[in-house]
């Protein structure tokens, strides 16, 4: 995890997600949490923070060939971003449809691929984005109001 | 109700969190599909799932639930338990199947609010 401070911003957190790495996978989400909780934010935030991060950490973990998870803490807004350098996701209005997923067997078999990772990043968060494009990637916002 | 009172009605074997028994259990829930646990998993609740890699215990971290059952006495992976510990999460594995002791909690009181 790195850490800078940003005028305006507030504290950024940034950590490095790798493509594929189970036994890391859920850290990025744990640290935020734990860091949320040092801040004395909300309990209903931070589990809306948690369920998203983890959820957009998974994503990286089983679909993504890696990336990168950073988090913005103003005392208006947690802004939370997921950038991951590919493959990108063909059709993002399908990837939001609830139980809608290209996650493989061996994902499945571990109790991934419910299809319910963006919608409920989605259901959690104030405001959400995502862009993706095949080959280049895909970027997700997810922000919560203070 | 305590994980204690619960589990000194059921076959088991505590695997992870001794220490932390005297937790108060809500609320129950049965789910193997681990986004759907994060979309309704209940807080200070237990689990059961047959589910048993290390990610289910940064599940119950993040969402507080406080116990996991795993059913049919299915064998935990060793880096789940020692998460487990770390995270302060019990861990109790049973004989029983998933819809035996989801009877059985429910019988004692153990309903579902999130």
């Amino acid at each position: 995890m790195t850490v800078e401070s940003n005028a305006g911003v507030g504290m950024v957190h940034s950590y490095q997600i790798e493509a594929g790495n189970f036994t890391k996978a859920g850290e990025a989400a744990s640290s935020i949490k734990r860091i949320l909780r040092q801040l004395g934010v909300d309990a209903n935030v931070i589990r809306r923070v948690s369920i998203a991060a983890y959820e957009a950490e998974m994503n990286m973990v089983i679909h993504s060939i890696g990336g990168t998870i950073q988090v913005a803490i103003s005392p208006q807004v947690i802004v939370f971003k997921a950038i991951d350098e590919g493959p990108g996701i063909e059709d993002v209005n399908l990837a939001m449809e609830e139980g809608f997923s290209t996650a493989k067997d061996w994902a499945r078999e571990l109790g991934f691929g419910a299809g319910m990772g963006l919608p409920n990043i989605k259901r959690c968060s104030d405001d959400f984005r995502i862009q993706s494009e095949v080959g280049q990637g895909t970027y997700l916002e997810a922000r919560f109001l203070l | 109700m305590r994980i204690s009172d619960i589990i000194s009605k059921i076959p088991h074997t505590i695997l992870a969190g001794e220490e932390f028994l005297n937790r108060e259990i809500k609320s129950g829930y049965c789910c193997d599909l681990l986004s759907r646990v994060m979309a309704h998993g209940p807080r200070n609740g237990i689990w059961i799932t047959v589910q048993t890699h290390v990610n289910i215990i940064a599940i119950a971290t993040l969402l507080e639930i406080s116990c996991i059952i795993i059913p049919e006495d299915i064998k935990v992976d060793p880096n789940t338990i020692e998460k487990a510990n770390e995270e302060e999460v019990v861990v109790i594995s049973s004989p029983l199947t998933a819809f035996e002791l989801a009877g059985l909690l429910y019988e004692m009181g153990v309903g579902y609010q999130q």
